[in-house]
């Protein structure tokens, strides 16, 4: 796959480095002479010099072929206008770009720039996740699908507790797909035991959650997240 | 009209004297406080004082936007120093707060010309620039 990745920083070229690393075809853009010099002593030709931002910039460096576009700029403006050209002018098919800051992420998804990666939204979701007491943790939104998974630890009283996956009524447009354990995760069968302390994953349309967390939170209490 | 322009540099801040003197209402964005001194040269008094409403903020600030009066804007005009964030701020205005008029300064030749395919109102001072100066060296 052709890949270009607007921007040289500590992430693009990381993210440059991996994917050449994977066999891709990759070509870096990066706007500082200083930091492109770096760059360059380790990614030689597969660096360019220039403001992505430039049409001819995006031109010369192949855009019309490429499959991917990423845009990982310290500027979210110059982000957006990159995926923004990439996908409406050069029909690319593919692009993903940066979010710098997380308020900035509603002008992304208003002018269509999706998916918009947020490092800082990442990190809190991974703080969430750490934080058992949330109860509830939204692993990813596939908006595009429609789909959501999320993750529940099963309380001691839960109505699902001691239950098989096959005896917990969820509502149609949900599943369980996986179980962890003890540290260790298994995709269930119809006669696996749910057991208080599980974490439970599972896939649903959006708008089911209620319904389904209600089952795993503890009986008395309400449900937490 | 109300009139609210973002960036108040040498072009912004001129555009917005004239619609003030037209006796349009005109709100100014900028993120530099100091640029009220350059609205209020050849004023009498203060900016505010004739009429004009002057909101510290950046682009892309929702909050600065509101403040400065986005939602009622009849004519909304990007003005500040950056191509990038005229050209995104423009499309905030177009199609979250659906102004009709929509007028964004673009230096860059190319991309304005694009953008101007896709329905925004480009204005390019570099297009402008060249065009006079092959005027001038055909009449010299």
């Amino acid at each position: 796959m052709y890949v270009i990745i607007a921007g040289a920083g500590k992430v693009g070229w990381n993210l440059g480095r991996e994917l050449i690393g994977k066999g891709h075809e990759v070509t870096l853009l990066e706007n500082n002479l200083r930091r492109y010099g770096t760059v360059e002593e380790e990614l030689e030709h597969q660096v360019h010099y220039g403001d992505a931002t430039e049409l001819w910039v995006l031109e010369r460096a192949g855009i019309k072929r490429a499959e991917l576009v990423i845009a990982v700029t310290g500027d979210d403006e110059d982000n957006i206008l990159i995926c923004q050209v990439a996908k409406e002018k050069y029909l690319v098919e593919r692009i993903v770009a940066r979010v710098n800051n997380p308020r900035n992420l509603q002008h992304f998804k208003l002018l269509g720039i999706q998916p918009a990666v947020s490092a800082t939204d990442l990190i809190l979701r991974l703080i969430e996740h750490e934080v058992p007491q949330y109860g509830l943790v939204h692993l990813l939104d596939l908006a595009d699908d429609r789909l959501e998974i999320i993750e529940m630890q099963v309380a001691d009283d839960a109505a699902v507790a001691g239950r098989t996956v096959d005896e917990v009524a969820l509502p149609d447009g949900s599943l369980i797909i996986s179980i962890l354990r003890d540290g260790d995760g298994f995709v269930p069968k119809p006669d696996s035991v749910i057991e208080a302390g599980d974490e439970v994953l599972v896939v649903l349309d959006p708008g089911l959650e209620d319904g389904i967390t209600a089952q795993f939170a503890p009986q008395r209490a309400p449900a937490g997240g | 009209m109300f009139i609210l322009i973002v960036g108040a540099g040498r072009v912004g801040s001129a555009v917005g004297k004239w619609a003030l003197g037209e006796g349009h209402d005109v709100s100014v964005l900028d993120e530099d406080p100091q640029s009220l001194e350059r609205l209020e040269t050849d004023l009498e008094g203060t900016w505010e004082d004739a009429g004009g409403q002057f909101t510290v903020g950046t682009a892309l600030e929702m909050e600065a936007l509101e403040e400065a009066g986005i939602a009622r804007a009849d004519v909304f005009i990007a003005s500040t120093n950056g191509d990038n964030t005229n050209l995104v701020v423009a499309q905030i205005a177009q199609r979250r707060f659906e102004i009709e008029k929509v007028i964004v300064r673009v230096l860059d030749p190319r991309r304005s010309e694009w953008y101007g395919q896709q329905g925004l109102h480009t204005v390019c001072p570099t297009a402008v620039a060249i065009e006079q100066l092959e005027q001038a060296v055909v009449a010299a």
